[in-house]
């Protein structure tokens, strides 16, 4: 993975200094908590309903073994010993003091880490493939493009002010497991003949209040032009983008209100002056940053492994957990292994100091030193050997670190909600609890099969919840919690927003109606589809009819979109 | 008189701003005799009348104002500042490296309104090399805000290089 040099670790000590002085002008009164506020939250650190959250950045979802120890070291000494990863690959601590922010951050630096930009109207963490450098279905290896990113957009003089947040993705896989189109800029890696790399560049997605799928703004831009053009499109919403309503700030409005092809046309007009200029990368800057990505030193084995085969066939247990929870490697041998942070009883996400360091070990022992956090909230050890999966399950079992749901119903994406989060509407966590509660039979979710329910506690949409089959949205209606629910949402390269099924239910009705849903679904499937497969088939309204059957809905029936606080805190 | 930082170091100065008040329009102002930066309506209305006073010339550019107005002018003018309403518009980062790498204006660029020491190194990097700050905040504690990063990624009006291109190979640990 990327290794810091002197000058990487210099601004990073630098940062910390200049942040550790902001606290300090801030604490004798020299420092407003509204000057304050955008300066903190630039370093990740909200303020939030029980006090400060801090969010750590983890860039594109790369961590070694000692960062995470590190991160095990700080939760325990600075937090409650518990950390929660997000969709953005980052790591939530919820019970830091501002007073010691200064000094996680100075922990922090002292292993090639930060929290730079994870919140603030910026450039937020890039994120990427959960499973880049090991999928078997890879074109080439996206984290030396993340890397570049990640320094091109660190401290960016001119865009530390955007119109609002912007988030950029990266795909360079057959399969899109990033949901670039999702994203502010979401790139895609593709090939030309003679193996030159270029990308689909897409802009204007986004969650959120207004969700939207990016459009495809250009098809082939050589490496080189990366910067230049990102330049060129973020120049233009610096100083195009809406301001006056925060909810109409994004560049997904800003794309909208122009159209693409006018947007299409500033951007180019901007480009023309920024082509070809010194942000121009060199091919020998890519190799640079590609030498820190060379495959790790992988043995030569065979694509099978008979002791491995014969586990799965001889426990059932094992070969459950394998069938979820391990995939295609590139290399004959190798497997990459989901972690499930999606045990019944934990909130989605969370990780205890306990766990990370035993993930830590994982790491060490099995796939050398270096793990990977998804957006879907799970922890991925990219490179295992076959031979060695079933010793890796029983350490996992042992930290309830191997539930075999990955990509099953209770492998849920859910925000932390209102339990702790100052801008959630409703909570999120006991939703997925009752709904991992009335799915708690493992049989019936692998029958049940591959679907994706997400769940966000407001309009912000961290929970993904748009691009989930089945999505749980929080609303607040007169000071009550309720919870719309979207179908129809995926992500990957059928990337669609899900449809509004009809009005919000009280939260005890959140697990029935989803069960509801699942049983339209098992009642109509062929022998062959998904739930996604089924509803596309048989559309809306046998959904909508068994979800609302003998639920009295005569009370006021359209979501109440009168907002809180849903900007940063 | 007034203080501000100019190329890193705190001095005096005599420009005085000029704000249209909202009963005042740019084609019937009397025209100041002390250098004075004018909103960017004034000059548009008046730029014959004030090219033939033979004085120095300042103009100020709002944030939702691009530099591209002023740009068959730039010759004139001994200061142009550029506002921030707030400190979190960052719109006139994008008009001061405009004016800089594009328009190729050398005079003075000037930051006005919620300038505070926090923001004074990305204003720096993007062409800014004078800032009014802002009155209640104290101007010697904020020339610190110009000296926070020893480096930069970024190509900017500052550093045109960007580190990878002036990065020296170091072996690797």
């Amino acid at each position: 993975m990327y290794r810091y040099d002197h000058i990487d670790q210099q601004i990073i000590d630098e940062r910390v200094a200049q942040y550790r002085d902001q606290i300090t002008r801030h604490l004798a009164g020299e420092l407003s908590a509204d000057e304050l506020r955008p300066l903190r939250l630039q370093n990740g650190l909200y303020i939030q309903r029980h006090g400060p959250m801090l969010r750590i950045a983890i860039p594109y979802g790369m961590l070694s073994s000692v960062q995470l120890r590190k991160l095990a070291e700080i939760s325990r000494r600075f937090d409650r010993g518990v950390g929660h990863f997000t969709t953005r690959q980052n790591l939530q601590l919820n019970w830091p003091q501002l007073e010691q922010s200064p000094e996680i951050l100075a922990e922090l630096a002292s292993v090639e880490m930060h929290a730079i930009q994870t919140s603030g109207n910026c450039v937020r963490n890039i994120t990427t493939d959960h499973f880049a450098g090991s999928a078997a279905d890879e074109l080439a290896d996206p984290r030396p493009y993340c890397e570049l990113l990640r320094q091109w957009s660190t401290f960016h003089p001119e865009f530390a002010f955007l119109p609002r947040k912007f988030k950029i993705a990266v795909n360079a896989a057959a399969t899109d497991r990033a949901v670039i189109q999702a994203h502010d800029i979401g790139l895609d890696l593709v090939l030309d003949d003679a193996g030159e790399v270029s990308f689909r560049v897409f802009v204007g997605g986004g969650l959120g209040r207004t969700p939207m799928l990016g459009k495809l703004i250009r098809d082939r831009l050589p490496r080189r032009h990366l910067l230049s053009y990102l330049e060129a499109i973020l120049r233009v919403y610096n100083r195009y983008g809406r301001r006056d309503n925060i909810y109409k700030a994004r560049i997904k409005i800003l794309v909208q209100a122009l159209g693409i092809e006018q947007f299409a046309r500033e951007v180019d007009a901007e480009w023309s002056y920024l082509r070809d200029g010194p942000s121009t990368v060199p091919d020998a800057e890519f190799a640079r940053i590609a030498q820190h990505f060379t495959p790790p030193p992988r043995e030569t084995l065979p694509r099978d492994d008979e002791l491995h085969s014969a586990r799965v066939a001889a426990d059932k247990a094992f070969a459950h957990w394998v069938r979820r929870c391990v995939h295609a490697h590139k290399t004959p041998g190798y497997a990459a292994v989901t972690l499930s942070l999606k045990a019944a009883g934990t909130a989605p996400g969370d990780i205890t100091e306990q766990q990370m360091l035993a993930v830590a070990d994982l790491a060490d022992r099995f796939s050398f030193g270096e793990l990977r956090i998804s957006h879907e909230q799970n922890v991925v050890l990219a490179d295992v050997r076959l031979r060695d999966l079933h010793e890796v399950w029983q350490i996992a079992r042992r930290h309830r670190l191997a539930t075999a749901n990955i990509g099953l119903l209770t492998d849920m994406i859910c925000c932390p909600g209102g339990d702790l989060c100052a801008l959630a509407n409703a909570r999120s966590v006991p939703i997925a609890d009752a709904v991992q509660q009335k799915f708690d039979d493992l049989d019936y979710l692998y029958d049940i099969g591959e679907i994706s329910l997400n769940i966000s506690g407001c309009m912000n949409s961290c929970g993904h919840h748009h691009v989930a089959n089945i999505g749980i949205l929080g609303v607040d209606k007169n000071n009550e919690e309720w919870y719309q629910i979207t179908v129809g949402g995926q992500q990957g390269n059928a990337a669609a927003i899900g449809k509004v099924i009809g009005p919000s239910f009280y939260a005890q009705e959140v697990p029935e109606v989803i069960e509801a849903l699942i049983t339209v679904y098992l009642e109509n499937r062929s022998d062959s589809e998904r739930f996604i497969d089924t509803w596309q088939r048989l559309g809306l309204d046998p959904f909508k009819a068994r979800a609302y059957a003998g639920r009295d809905r005569r009370r006021s029936a359209t979501v109440d979109h009168s907002e809180r606080k849903v900007v940063n805190a | 008189m007034p203080k501000i930082i100019r190329h890193d170091r705190i001095v005096d100065d005599g420009w005085q701003l000029r704000v249209l008040a909202a009963d005042e329009t740019p084609e019937t102002i009397s025209l100041p005799s002390a250098p004075t930066l004018l909103p960017l309506t004034v000059w548009l209305a008046r730029r014959d009348e004030l090219l033939a006073r033979n004085e120095p010339l300042g103009v100020w550019l709002d944030s939702h104002e691009g530099p591209e107005a002023l740009a068959g002018d730039l010759e004139h003018f001994a200061v142009i500042a550029v506002n921030f309403p707030k400190f979190t518009d960052g719109r006139s980062y994008s008009s001061a490296r405009l004016l800089r790498e594009r328009h190729g204006y050398q005079g003075e660029i000037r930051a006005i309104g919620d300038v505070l020491q926090d923001q004074l190194f990305y204003m720096r990097r993007c062409g800014i090399d004078a800032y009014v700050l802002r009155a209640d905040k104290d101007i010697e504690q904020a020339l610190a805000g110009l000296r926070v990063f020893s480096e930069s990624y970024q190509t900017a009006v500052d550093q045109p290089q960007p580190l990878f291109r002036r990065r020296v190979a170091e072996p690797r640990a």
